[in-house]
């Protein structure tokens, strides 16, 4: 189990009485692209936020690098090296896109370096120096998303929780939102996806991870995923056929 | 038609408890800003202030202007303790039950007042009290001077604090996006505090200032919560500059409409502004749209 980065060990959480995680259980590979599908309301979001500490767990621990991480707040989860770009726009419109890169370091102890750093994400991500000092809510909605991503990174995590990141975006700009994730696991970062876009996004992922009601349904590597054809069943709706 | 010789004097006043109106409602609109709710133990703590400052001078021979500091953090501490340990929890984080446990708070605290200090309306008297400043075409009382100056002073620290500190930076961003705020990792609960601590201080700071040439009675804060509310509407909620003006605009209107309507009614004119202002801009003056 070395090369698992993160462990959900039967996750059960919700919303008020509703029970959305149903003894989640999984692992996730260190240094590789997972992504998870499933069907509306399956959960997936769900366990992105109670990962990252927004859903405060009803039983089952979450395991990170081996550490119990369970009821860490999201700044705790921040200093452990884990990033959460939800979906949506999460970005601070008002504020200018260099702002927003400062904030995303707010979690920084030592905040000496935080020019350095900011510089550096602006020469990776060429688009955002252009705007450094628009106002955020002048980008278009695909650069509103790399901004995001930029911000995430800027604290160097191990692990990006991503949720449907191409939603709403163009076709080049979802290639350059991929890109830029298949780039990241190069450099050793652990990426957790959630994609809409099944058969796009298992095509550059390493492993699958199927949720169905809030439980893993299957667990597998993304190549035998794509082949496998109770997929396709459940991506044209129903549920899956009782796994024997 | 009325001598410039006499409206000039009433703007001027009017100016200065306008600045007072506008500091307590930019602390009303600080926390109404941050934490969407409207604080309506806001009255109430003012008046707590207020004893405050009136004790520590009868019992200490505190002078107002002093104890600024004391009662300005005092009442940051109250502020940011009642935020963090009674109003987040007790709210479960529904708008309607915060509403309810601030008001709950004002009734307990009034009532509170009521009961260990009486009914009694108190004043405090001072060196300056009686002092005039003469501004050539009018004579002001010292202690008004010093509320306008002192009032703008902090609105101005405050403004400093909101725009070039990285607490203020905190609370902007946890304002305008309470997602992204948690998402880079800020303390929700504790930058909620802090706004409605500093929210609070203001009315430290504005009893201070007030005392010298007001008084203190247990249902002081209701006069100046409702037009301290008036001035959040007025100059659009949330909004900062909006206060500020709509606090001088308001003590101006009340000033003259004393001048026009007699003493009694001079509140009069701050609700006709109101409803007109409302009536064409229902965002208020510098509000922006939901
Ligand atoms: N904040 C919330 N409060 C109450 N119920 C919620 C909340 N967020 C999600 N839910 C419900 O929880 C269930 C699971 O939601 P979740 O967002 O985890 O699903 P998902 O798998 O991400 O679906 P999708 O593919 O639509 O994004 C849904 O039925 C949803 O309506
Ligand atoms: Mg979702």
């Amino acid at each position: 189990m070395s090369d698992s980065i993160l462990q959900l060990d039967a996750v059960v959480g919700g919303y008020g009485k509703m029970t959305i995680l149903n003894g989640t259980t999984t692992s996730i590979r260190r240094g590789r692209i997972t992504t998870v599908i499933g069907p509306n309301g399956a959960g997936k979001s769900t366990m992105f936020k109670a990962i990252f500490g927004l859903l405060p767990l009803r039983s089952g621990r979450i395991l990170f690098e081996g550490r119990d991480v369970t009821g860490h707040t999201p700044r705790m989860m921040l200093d452990a090296g884990v990033c959460y770009v939800p979906q949506g726009r999460n970005i601070f419109p008002e504020l200018s896109v260099r702002h927003n890169l400062e904030l995303g370091a707010v979690a920084l102890k030592d905040q000496s370096g935080l020019p350095d750093r900011v510089a550096a994400m602006l020469k990776g991500f060429p688009i955002l120096a252009e705007k450094a000092d628009s106002q955020a809510s002048t980008l278009s909605g695909g650069q509103q998303k790399l901004l995001e991503v930029a911000r995430g990174l800027l604290l160097d995590p191990k692990l990006i929780l991503i949720d449907e990141p191409s939603i709403g975006l163009s076709p080049l700009m979802v290639q350059e939102v991929f890109g830029i994730l298949k780039a990241l696991r190069g450099k050793g970062v652990t990426i957790l996806l959630i994609e809409q876009n099944a058969k796009q996004a298992l095509q550059m992922s390493d492993y699958g991870l199927v949720l169905e009601l809030g439980q893993t349904r299957i667990e597998d590597t993304a190549a035998n995923i794509r082949a496998d054809p109770r997929i396709a069943q459940l991506f044209l709706g129903g549920g899956l056929q009782p796994i024997r | 038609m009325l001598e410039f010789s006499i409206l000039l004097p009433a703007i001027l006043n009017g100016l200065t408890i306008g600045a007072i109106y506008a500091l307590i409602a930019l602390g009303l609109t600080l926390i109404y800003g941050v934490l969407h709710i409207i604080n309506f133990a806001h009255g109430s703590l003012l008046m707590l202030a207020l004893y405050g400052v009136f004790f520590l001078h009868s019992l200490f021979g505190i002078d107002p202007y002093l104890a600024l500091p004391v009662v300005g953090i005092a009442l940051f501490g109250i502020g940011y303790g009642l935020q963090r340990f009674v109003i987040g929890h007790a709210g479960h984080g529904r708008d309607e039950n915060i509403l309810l446990v601030t008001l709950g708070l004002s009734v307990i605290i009034e009532n509170l007042a009521l009961y260990l200090w009486r009914a009694d309306t108190r004043t405090i008297e001072t060196p300056y009290s009686f002092e005039t400043l003469d501004f050539g075409i009018a004579f002001i009382a010292v202690p008004k001077a010093v509320a306008f100056a002192g009032a703008l002073l902090v609105a101005a620290l405050l403004w400093l604090l909101m725009t070039r500190t990285d607490l203020g930076r905190a609370i902007r961003a946890l304002a305008k996006e309470r997602q992204g705020a948690k998402l880079v990792g800020i303390n929700v609960e504790h930058i909620f505090a802090m706004s409605f601590g500093i929210g609070c201080a203001c009315l430290g700071v504005a009893a201070c200032l007030l005392l010298p040439s007001f008084y203190v009675s247990p249902q002081v804060g209701h006069a100046f919560v409702l037009v301290a509310f008036t001035v959040v509407v007025l100059g659009g909620m949330g909004s900062f500059v909006g206060a500020l003006l709509g606090g001088l605009i308001i003590g101006v209107t009340e000033s003259l409409g004393g001048l026009f309507f007699g003493e009694s009614l001079g509140q009069l004119g701050i609700f006709l502004i109101f409803i007109i202002v409302l009536l064409f801009r229902p965002t208020g003056l510098l509000g922006q749209k939901a």
